[in-house]
């Protein structure tokens, strides 16, 4: 296993931990560490938000600049004082989550094959969005600024692209005029548009995008910064003074470390750890890599056109297109750069129901690598060998818990490329075909490799999504559970507690079905 | 509905969030120099001399009457050579190169030094034609750093060639 494995592997071991710990307070939905791309994008809505309560009342001069946000903290701190707060607090909070969202998507080895686009797209949006940060501190114009200004310049000019030192800018008091800060204002609007420009790139191959978390998370963390801004208010610190190195002074270290680190270090260093660690980034998605698995296959002949597979899509890896032969029907097709093979379109799709009669059941949609077909093989196979009291079919996610060991001789276990492409119907199938009672492993709400899976297979089999369970089969018969990969004892308990419960259950047995003679 | 360990839970996490979030949004706090050191920023940016020829009247004769420029000079600019010493001590040498691609730019040099506050003696010395020996600017003084101060090294030929401020 290659150094880069090992390191991988390591940290994700460590935030699959923080990450499955914060699911006990908080639950798969309102998890910040399971959102932390909606939780960016909300925190820079909040940026974006105040930021534009700062523009109107922003007095661009050398001194005017200074005295207009002071002013809002002295004057105003009820209004333009908690705003400038939060536009710093959630900026700070936009970074931090940010780099969170990288560690974990590199971690969990979400950057290669049809995660390429959204990683590589990712990128340069780490540089705007620090771009942003730095120009926002220098329009404050006070010590900060000053420090921020001339190491950044100083920084810059280590790269051969001026023709003058760029730090000769801030070299006395009178070196800059009021007509830098109208450009820097103008600069600290435009950059963000391209953040947000860039973002919207970032996911738009993906479809159902978290554009933001969950009302309460969202609600919680709003109440936290304004908390934070009442608490802690943001001040401006002394004014800039060029002729003057300033002292010791509060630095953000979220955005502004990099300064500290060129003072420690050297600018030809820094350079080459931001330049290295960008062309690491972009080359991590043509690193070796796991070969891909075989994509989602339409047939023609078996696909109606329906589009369920292309509402469920997670990666928007299926379009629509004119039937070749059948006049007014459409037929899916699939963009096999985009496709996760993750199965959820065969799930979605209604040929997929086990209860038709043919000998080799062709889908409309199917994965190479489990065919809807071999699964009702495999379903008919186990019911056949299943015996005791209370016989278990469980369906589970092979990137969930391991539940191979369950197997039992009252308890066949059927792993499945993710719970999303279980059909509904072949729950039913196996209650009819003998089972008492049918248990489905799923992710952790959240946790799902291929992003919708667990919420799809609760929808559905809930009745809220097409293609439903029908609302004949028991409720008491069907237990969902979400398992993360390190539940796999508490899998085993609540599986036992099912077959507990089964045994309190009777008298709605459905009626057999057998779709081949005895 | 919440269970009460997971709100409590939930205010305890949002509000590690908040601390983590407030703290280094201002702390630990940085200096960038110690307390009793001042800064010398030497900043030069200067077009470097050039050898310039009269044209003589048969040469002007033979050129087009709109391009009768009556001295011939090279495009490309000299180096400049630049020292600087402090109290009596080389601290810096160097040769700067004019910039461009047909070496017609400015030659710039920007370069920051720590010194202890307190007085110091500062010389500076400037050649802009190579071709030529010795240095044609030079500037010398006795100066009084006060602890955080920040002192430029410029030129500028305008106000006689090289400065302090």
């Amino acid at each position: 296993m290659s150094f880069h494995a090992v390191l991988r592997n390591g940290v994700k071991s460590v935030f699959l931990r923080f990450e499955e710990a914060l699911d006990t307070p908080f639950g798969g939905d309102d998890n910040p560490l399971r959102h932390l791309g909606a939780l960016g994008l909300y925190l820079l809505w909040i940026v974006v938000g105040s930021g534009l309560y700062l523009y109107a009342v922003l007095d661009t001069g050398i001194d005017a600049v200074y005295r207009s946000i002071g002013e809002l903290s002295s004057e105003q701190w009820y209004l333009g004082g908690i705003l400038r707060s939060l536009h710093r607090y959630a900026s700070d909070g936009f970074m931090l989550v940010m780099l969170l969202h990288l560690v974990r998507e590199w971690c969990y080895g979400r950057y290669h094959g049809f995660r390429r686009y959204s990683w590589m797209t990712g990128v340069p949006l780490l540089w705007l969005a620090y771009l942003a940060g730095i120009g926002g501190y220098w329009i404050v114009w006070d010590q900060l600024a000053q420090l921020s200004a001339t190491a950044t310049t100083e920084l810059l000019d280590w790269l051969p692209i001026f023709s003058e030192p760029s730090a000769r800018n801030f070299m006395a008091p009178d070196s800059i005029n009021d007509r830098f800060f109208t450009m820097l204002v103008f600069l600290h609007l435009g950059v963000p548009l391209l953040l947000i420009l860039g973002l919207w790139a970032h996911v738009h191959r993906i479809s159902h995008v978290d554009y933001l978390p969950s009302r309460r998370a969202m609600l919680a963390t709003l109440a936290t910064l304004l908390v934070l801004s009442l608490l802690k208010p943001a001040l401006s610190n002394p004014p800039a003074n060029l002729a003057r190195v300033p002292g010791a002074i509060g630095l953000d270290w979220f955005i502004l470390f990099i300064h500290p680190l060129t003072d420690l270090s050297s600018p030809a260093l820094i350079w080459t750890l931001l330049f290295g660690l960008t062309a690491l980034l972009f080359a991590l998605p043509v690193l070796p890599r796991p070969r891909p698995q075989p994509v989602a296959v339409v047939d023609a002949a078996n696909c109606t056109g329906c589009d369920r597979c292309l509402a469920d899509c997670p990666y928007a890896a299926i379009s629509m297109a004119p039937h070749p032969r059948r006049p007014g029907l459409q037929l899916a097709v699939v963009d096999a750069d985009l496709c996760a093979a993750c199965g959820i379109c065969a799930g979605a799709c209604p040929s997929s129901t086990p209860f038709r009669r043919q000998e080799t059941l062709t889908t409309g949609i199917d994965m190479p690598q489990q065919p809807v077909n071999a699964l009702r093989e495999q379903l008919e196979q186990a019911l056949a060998q299943c015996s005791g009291l209370r016989t278990i079919v469980v369906f589970s996610c092979t990137r969930g818990a391991d539940a191979s060991a369950l197997a039992a001789a009252d308890t066949a276990v059927i792993p499945l490329l993710c719970t999303g492409m279980l059909p509904p119907a072949f729950v039913e199938y196996a209650l009819r075909g003998g089972a008492d009672g049918v248990f489905v492993s799923t992710c952790r709400h959240g946790g799902c490799d291929f992003r919708l899976g667990d919420r799809w297979t609760s929808e559905r089999l809930l009745g809220q999504r097409e293609p439903h369970l029908r609302k004949t089969v028991p409720a008491s018969r069907l237990q969902l559970y979400p398992a993360a990969a390190r539940d796999s004892s508490t899998l085993a308990d609540a599986l036992a507690e099912f077959r507990a419960r089964l045994e309190t259950v009777s008298g709605d047995r459905l009626p057999p079905y057998q779709r081949k003679a005895p | 509905m919440l269970k009460p360990t997971a709100i409590v839970g939930q205010l305890i996490l949002y509000g590690a969030f908040a601390a983590f979030i407030g703290y280094f949004s201002t702390s630990p706090k940085y200096r960038q120099i110690p307390d009793d050191i001042a800064l010398i920023k030497l900043s030069i940016s200067h077009l470097g001399d050039r050898e310039c020829r009269k044209r003589t009247p048969e040469e002007l004769a033979k050129l087009p009457p709109n391009m009768r420029a009556p001295m011939e000079c090279p495009r490309e600019r000299s180096d400049i050579r630049l020292e600087v010493d402090f109290d009596g001590q080389p601290a810096f040498r160097t040769v700067m190169h004019p910039t461009g691609l047909y070496k017609d730019g400015v030659s710039t040099v920007y370069k920051r030094f720590e010194l202890k506050a307190g007085k110091h003696r500062v010389a500076v010395r400037m050649n802009d034609n190579l071709i030529k020996p010795g240095f044609n600017f030079s500037k010398e003084a006795e100066i009084t750093l006060v602890p955080g101060q920040v002192m430029v090294i410029d030129f500028n030929p305008d106000r006689g060639g090289l400065f302090f401020k």
